[in-house]
């Protein structure tokens, strides 16, 4: 029973959401590492790509509550999402056009693209904290719960409750199938392979005839995508504050490089590390080892590593030993 | 006597802009049904004259002629498209995808059907119907070439341009790539290449180029300059 008990709350407090989480961060690092493998930077204004495609989400959100439009069980933020997308694709395409375009015109190191990034990032985030305010909104409607902890219990007769939120299920499914069409597109489509052609071999492509200015509008399209879906799952789940959106830019960084930049498998796998690693250290362990341990050697304290301040400590510790012993990633990605 | 499928005639010129000229007035073509060579030694500036013909360098004087047309003023990319298929030296496939994605995206400009052409290339090189799902990046250096040979070859191209093929691969290879060479050449393509090995591709040649320094020193049938007294003590080495 104390076993159960100990698998129930870790659970609950570890499991569920790490899972989550680590599915934002595979969608926001797939999005990071797509930039990098096609278009050859790192693009600091991931972050706040996310938060404006999130932002145009909860405004229309609100609209269509305004408007009475419900979607049952399922957020409203759901219905928005479309529009979020629309949006910010409509955003990096400009972007593209009037910055990133000159640049590459000019065949300019990536380590000016990422200095013009984040010239980019800075505007994104000035856009958005003019458009919405810098404050915190929940935007999450609909049923809270698919099992709330008291249901949990009184279900199994447990002491330890196990809550799923609807939020959490809703991520793990939007990102299996967000997943699931993007390795579709990029292994089986003839645009996608071309995309994974020019990634790879930039002169063979041109010589076998793949429009580079098709290739990169693609990718901007697919990455505006990504990222308003994984801010939105992201904000769902928690809130939305665009500094938070600023600052998520280092765990899901984290999470590409740990994976292997400009490898799609490994921004996923390194998602999860990331988030697990994030969730576990962070996580106070007091109440799973009461009920695993003996009595005697119950723990006084906490048992919790790290306090959660310190969570982005912990992405910035997985990227050092990482890029101190294997600096391509665990999915031999590009080196850094 | 009528001009040749594909000329580079009186090329000169260098890299970028204001490079130094490396091509002197040189001169390579290729007819139908015929592989030409060319050779010579070290920083001769082989690989240079197979680039100046694809357009991969500012021509300064001379011009470049496909089936009569001129064709100086165009990019690589729209050369190929005029049905020139190009093998550069190195990093000539695309080593994370697998043999039969790199056939797919040679054929990327064609909206046709392409399967014929994908057969085709598969019983000129067998192993790769075999590996037509690995990753190209993980097979032997001789059927990387295979892969790449096959890969300019999924164009359908007219004329087909080689960049040292057998560089980096062993001898016994190297003797079956110019089999697969030849044959390829007895299909009535023309073949244009760049060759080290210069006295194995002067025997398969129709008409071979000496290049020293950037200029046509020897021009003539493969035969004609192995048996040429200077060009074998200048550099084939007796």
């Amino acid at each position: 029973m104390d076993l159960l008990n100990a698998v129930v709350a870790l659970s609950n407090f570890v499991l569920v959401p790490a899972i989550a989480y680590g599915s934002q961060l595979a969608l926001g690092a797939l999005g990071v590492t797509l930039i990098y493998g096609i278009l050859r930077f790192s693009n600091f204004a991931h972050g706040d790509t996310m938060a404006f495609g999130t932002m145009v989400t909860i405004l229309f959100t609100w609209a269509l509550q305004a408007w009475g439009v419900s979607f049952g069980p399922l957020p409203t933020a759901l219905l928005a999402l479309p529009f979020g997308i629309a949006a910010c694709m409509a955003l990096l395409l400009a972007t593209d056009r009037v910055v990133y375009r000159f640049y590459r015109e000019q065949k300019a190191k990536p380590v000016i693209l990422v200095i013009v990034s984040i010239g980019v990032m800075f505007i994104m985030n000035g856009l958005v904290r003019f458009i919405i305010g810098p404050g915190d909104q929940r935007f999450a409607d609909g049923e809270r719960f698919i099992i709330s902890a008291r249901d949990f219990k009184e279900m199994t007769g447990l002491d330890e409750g196990l809550a799923i939120k609807t939020t959490q299920g809703i991520t793990v499914v939007t990102a299996v199938i967000v997943v699931a069409l993007l390795f579709w597109f990029l292994n089986r489509t003839r645009t996608g392979k071309s995309m994974r052609a020019y990634s790879d071999n930039e002169d063979l492509a041109l010589l076998s005839g793949i429009n580079p200015d098709r290739v990169v509008m693609v990718t901007w399209l697919i990455v505006a995508a990504l990222a308003t879906v994984a801010g939105v799952l992201y904000g769902l789940d928690k809130s939305f504050k665009p500094f938070t959106y600023f600052q998520l830019l280092l765990p899901v960084f984290a999470s590409a490089i740990v994976g292997g930049l400009g490898s799609p498998l490994g921004a996923i796998a390194g998602g999860f590390i990331i988030a697990f690693s994030e969730v576990m250290i962070t996580y106070a362990w007091k109440k799973v080892l009461g009920y695993t341990l003996p009595e005697s050697l119950e723990p006084e304290g906490l048992v919790q590593l790290l306090s959660t301040d310190y969570k982005f400590a912990v992405s910035f510790v997985i990227l050092l030993i990482v890029l101190l012993f294997r600096p391509t990633g665990l999915f031999r990605g590009k080196a850094v | 006597m009528a001009e040749p499928f594909l000329i580079g005639e009186h090329m000169t010129g260098g890299y970028g802009k204001s490079g130094p000229d490396i091509l002197h007035d040189c001169t390579v073509a290729v007819d139908r049904g015929e592989i030409a060579v060319i050779v010579g030694p070290n920083g001769a500036g082989k690989s240079t004259a197979m680039k100046a013909v694809f357009g991969m360098l500012n021509l300064r004087q001379g011009a470049v002629r496909l089936d009569g047309q001129d064709i100086t003023g165009l990019s690589p990319q729209e050369r190929v498209r005029h049905g020139m298929g190009f093998v550069p030296q190195t990093q000539n496939i695309f080593t994370s995808m697998s043999v039969e994605e790199n056939l797919e995206m040679g054929a990327f400009i064609r909206d046709d059907d392409f399967s014929e052409t994908m057969e085709q290339v598969y019983d000129l090189f067998p192993i790769l119907r075999d590996k037509r799902h690995q990753a190209a990046g993980e097979l032997s250096g001789g059927q990387r070439q295979q892969v790449a040979v096959g890969r300019a070859l999924m164009t359908r191209p007219k004329v087909l341009m080689l960049d040292e093929p057998t560089a980096g691969v062993s001898p016994i290879v190297m003797d079956e790539l110019f089999d697969r060479i030849l044959e390829i050449a007895r299909t009535g393509l023309p073949v244009l290449m760049v060759e080290q090995n210069a006295r194995q591709a002067l025997e398969i040649a129709d008409k071979g180029y000496v290049l020293v320094q950037g200029r046509n020193a020897h021009t003539g049938s493969g035969q004609e300059l192995l048996a040429d007294d200077e060009v074998r003590r200048s550099f084939l080495g007796g």
